[in-house]
């Protein structure tokens, strides 16, 4: 059977979720991987979130939030940014790979680029097979 | 001496662990006469010649609390945690290693096969031309020999069996164990099953006595020997990383009275089993830059997040050990 | 074969168990000592900053913590190519002294004195401290409770908790002392003096004046004719913190005297599929197996290696009581197991009067605590005298100190062999054709690894002696033969 990449997209309300309903609205085609979940701010955003959603079975975690400066919390993109730097380095010394964790600024007229961040991200994830995490911490050896 | 209450029956046992907990027990000091004054200890093999024979002997629910203190490492340590569940009417984990994993926990960036390669084999002052590694049957000229089987997973006590509570330490501060033996023994009503007694629910900020601002910029993360300590101000707000912020108080900021930053041995507070995850939101919070490179580069001298947020936690995080 | 199952050996910092394996003739064909548990340190050490690996290794062992901290220090200071100034270098051994102290004080109260203060013969309900108690007077327990609590309150002073010792950074130390913590620990210091000649005076009226322990100590089946090991100063005077290490032979003569980074040309580690712990041996000799005697390579670090290894102690009573010693048991160097309990009281003098000296010097409360950091080397090597034995720790970090490699020798591994020879010599010597395996039998096969102290110390009660030990002499088909239940 093969491959199908789960991936879990955490969107900010006010530019990237709008952003990924512009593309829906718009009837653009694009990989139906993605399990969007709505927060306000990419700056809601927490390292615990992340890391339940590889747990729980997600094979790549895509984090979307407004352009530097266009926050409409001011300082929540800068945040989600900093938690998004240090989890890279703590994945990476956890044996998974960190291209399985991707952070990237969509607007809300974007629709295009998100579009074409799920397709491209999904078949990332695709290439690299599915994440071991399930697995392993759902058995104990 | 007028008994007017039956003496609780007190066993402690350590499975993969040090002995410090068990240390931690007899620092009671002269206090020791009235523990034994209000306890039998029935199991101790630290102290005590009661052999595992004679624990399996014992009536179910026989043993009123065990003190279980080391992680679940091999077969023997596992079986002794199924063994004394069924003997005890309260099963307490004792300490960060039954607790979160602790610091045998650190095994989890590895596996059983690396393990015995580099002890067994690779370590610079081992001869072992033969390729011989510790083996759970060997036979000898005069019969087989068994050994525990080594697991590839350290566990935390509550992954192996169901814990009544949890005393938190590496090793707890022995004042914070006789206030919950004292509370047992005078029958003080217990808080509810699971919970973590013998730790406040704050951080440990909140008892800390070194000098904080109301706000926290950092540039940049030193290495504790890349600065000159002013004994005084917070660890963070010199650069240096203290876990603080993600670690429960209880054990009165004793590495910080010895001008060291916390490394955690507590556990987390009391929203979350997993402290890692909080330190870096905390941590990402106060680094005072914007540009991806920027932060990159203090990111950068945090050289081992990892075995600092999860020193003591690594077996009870969210992604408890390191994929291979 | 008959087989003997003790398990687990109690009274022991760790796991331990013990197989005897009796031939046809009911005597005593071989006998192992298994330690069942590892943790693999020397692995999940890889990738830590190497200034957190002092309080990283501090946890290995809850009752001697201070010494991995040291051995680790020293190791670290050795990465950085630092040595600390004098004022951190008296602190740290300040701690140090002040940790021997704890722990010799305790051991012999709590596991060496029941065996002779009150006998090896004595109903096994008498052999504790209470019996011990009952013998030389109630104050002592709680004397031997109280002088502990003020040795491990120093500790606490100087690295933060007596048990989580977080003392030392690359280069020293993190606290300085306060004259008025000085003056304090000074008055402590004479008490531990004191104590110590106090616990001399018990050695000498409850062993020493009783011919019957005197002659189990010379002449029971406990000798092991064995190289000797311990750290010595440039005057070859015992010492538990820094110097070289000095290897005598059987004959008492020098063989080798090495710094800490030429270990490797030293000793050796083997490995059996039968133990996880591994077996030192010297090198140069070579593994010859499990034998004593001048050709093998097994050697012991003990309390009374040290004393053969060196030529008397740095401090005036503890070197007089050095030399009483030696005189009474025949001289140099002394093979009798059990005098092991002796060496470890002039020990207990030494690092009171050590402890003494140091509270006492001006230097003391300096506030230099760190020579400055001026690179990294990226390899060190840190070995002390714990009190169990010789302790190497040696580390190899990248050029920003983070380890990629980590080996320990730890102080009761380098008598791993030792202790197997021990308790086998002991089986062989008590159990015989026809020997009924009594308890007193049970308790003399304990003292041959009691004496080594096998890390753990303990002041309560019902504790060595009382042996509710059972014994199962089983067929190899494992068929239950004989039980023997005592308490």
């Amino acid at each position: 059977m093969e491959f199908n990449p789960k991936i879990v997209a955490f969107l900010c309300n006010w530019c990237s979720y709008t952003g990924a309903d512009l593309a829906g609205t718009s009837r653009m085609e694009y990989k139906a991987n993605v399990r969007a979940i709505r927060v306000m701010c990419s700056g809601r955003i927490e390292p615990t979130f992340v890391l339940r959603a590889f747990t729980q079975g997600a094979d790549g975690v895509l984090i979307c939030g407004c352009h530097p400066g266009d926050c409409h919390y001011q300082e929540g993109n800068y945040r989600c940014l900093r938690r998004y730097l240090l989890l890279q380095k703590y994945i990476e010394q956890m044996g998974i790979e960190t291209q399985r964790l991707k952070l990237e600024w969509i607007s809300a007229s974007e629709g295009k680029q998100f579009a074409e961040l799920v397709n491209s991200f999904t078949e990332t994830i695709r290439d690299l097979g599915p994440c071991k995490i399930k697995e392993i911490v759902n058995v104990l050896t | 001496m007028e008994q007017t209450k039956p003496k609780l029956k007190l066993a402690v046992y350590w499975a993969a662990a040090c002995g410090g907990c068990c240390v931690s027990v007899l620092d009671v000091h002269e206090k020791l006469f009235d523990v034994i004054a209000a306890a039998d200890l029935v199991f101790w093999p630290i102290a005590l010649d009661i052999k595992y024979k004679d624990v399996e002997e014992m009536p179910d629910n026989y043993i009123d609390i065990t003190l279980f203190n080391g992680a679940v490492r091999n077969s023997e340590n596992e079986h002794m945690a199924r063994l004394l569940r069924k003997k005890s009417k309260i099963l307490l984990a004792y300490g960060s290693c039954s607790h979160l994993g602790g610091i045998p926990g650190l095994a989890n960036f590895s596996t059983k096969e690396d393990i015995f390669r580099r002890v067994f084999e690779e370590c610079e002052s081992v001869v072992n031309n033969n390729n011989s590694k510790p083996l759970p049957e060997y036979e000898v000229p005069e019969g087989i020999l068994e050994l525990p089987v080594f697991y590839n997973d350290v566990r935390s006590l509550a992954q192996v069996v169901d814990v009544d509570y949890y005393l938190p330490g590496c090793p707890p501060q022995t004042d914070r164990f006789l206030e919950v033996f004292t509370a047992i023994v005078t029958g003080a009503e217990l808080p509810p099953k699971g919970a973590v007694i013998g730790a406040s629910v704050k951080a440990q900020c909140d008892e800390c006595v070194r000098k904080k601002s109301e706000d926290k910029r950092i540039k940049k993360f030193y290495r504790p020997w890349e600065i000159n300590d002013d004994g005084e101000t917070c660890f963070m707000e010199q650069g240096v990383l203290c876990m603080g912020p993600a670690t429960r108080a209880g054990c009165g900021y004793r590495c910080i009275k010895g001008n060291a930053p916390c490394r955690g041995c507590y556990g987390p507070s009391s929203d979350t089993t997993d402290p890692g995850a909080k330190m870096m939101s905390a941590i990402a919070s106060i680094i005072d830059e914007k540009e991806p490179e920027d932060i990159k580069r203090v990111i950068d001298d945090v050289v081992d997040p990892a075995g600092t947020f999860y020193r003591f936690s690594l077996p009870t995080s969210l992604i408890r050990r390191k994929m291979s | 074969m008959k087989r003997i199952t003790i398990d687990p050996v109690t009274r022991l910092e760790g796991h331990g168990k013990i197989e005897i394996f009796l031939n046809g003739d009911g005597e005593v064909e071989n006998a192992y000592f298994q330690v069942p548990e590892l943790r693999g340190f020397e692995k999940f050490c890889e990738g830590r900053p190497v200034e957190e690996l002092p309080a990283i290794v501090a946890k290995i062992c809850g009752v001697c913590p201070g010494c991995h901290h040291m051995a680790s220090g020293k190791a670290v200071d050795a990465v950085f190519g630092l040595e600390p100034p004098p004022t951190a270098r008296k602190l740290r051994e300040l701690f140090y002294m002040a940790h021997f102290v704890h722990s010799h004080i305790a051991h012999f109260y709590a596991l060496a004195a029941p065996d002779f203060v009150v006998g090896p013969d004595a109903p096994a309900a008498k052999r504790n401290l209470l019996g011990v108690i009952e013998k030389v007077g109630k104050q002592i327990g709680t004397e031997v409770i109280k002088q502990r609590r003020l040795a491990q309150e120093i500790q606490a002073l100087l690295a933060g908790h007596q048990t989580f010792v977080v003392m030392n950074i690359p280069g020293g130390v993190r606290r300085g002392l306060s004259g008025q913590e000085r003056d304090d620990i000074v008055e402590r210091a004479k008490g531990f003096v004191e104590f110590s000649k106090f616990t001399l005076d018990v050695f000498d009226n409850y062993v020493l004046n009783n011919k019957q322990y005197v002659d189990i100590i010379l002449n029971g089946p406990y000798a092991l004719t064995l190289h000797s090991m311990g750290l010595v100063d440039e005057n070859n005077k015992v010492n538990f913190y820094d110097g070289k290490v000095r290897v005598v032979d059987t004959t008492g003569k020098e063989m080798y005297k090495y710094a800490p980074s030429e270990y490797l040309d030293y000793v050796a580690e083997r490995v059996e599929p039968w133990t996880y712990l591994k077996f030192p041996y010297l090198k140069k000799i070579g593994w010859k197996g499990f034998v004593d005697g001048q050709n093998s390579g097994v050697y012991h670090a003990t309390p009374l290696s040290r004393l053969n290894a060196a030529d008397g102690m740095a401090t005036p009573l503890a070197q007089k009581e050095y030399e009483r010693m030696y005189n009474t048991l025949g001289g140099k160097p002394v093979h009798a197991t059990l005098a092991m309990h002796w060496a470890r009281l002039v020990e207990l003098l030494y690092a009171s009067e050590h402890c003494l000296e140091l509270a006492m010097d001006p230097e003391i409360t300096g506030k230099d605590l760190r020579a400055p950091i001026d690179g990294i080397r990226g390899e060190g090597v840190g070995i002390v005298e714990a009190q169990r034995g010789t302790l190497t720790h040696h580390y190899h970090t990248d050029d920003r100190g983070i380890v990629n490699k980590v080996n320990i020798i730890v102080g009761t591994t380098n008598n791993n062999a030792a202790i197997t020879m021990s308790i086998k010599k002991a089986a062989q010597g008590l159990i015989k054709k026809g020997t009924e395996v009594t308890d007193g039998v049970l308790n003399m096969i304990e003292m041959a690894f009691r004496a080594y102290d096998p890390c753990f110390s303990c002041a309560t009660h019902c504790l060595p002696g009382e042996m509710p030990m059972i014994l199962e002499i089983r067929e190899a088909n494992g068929e239950l033969l004989q039980r023997i239940i005592r308490n």
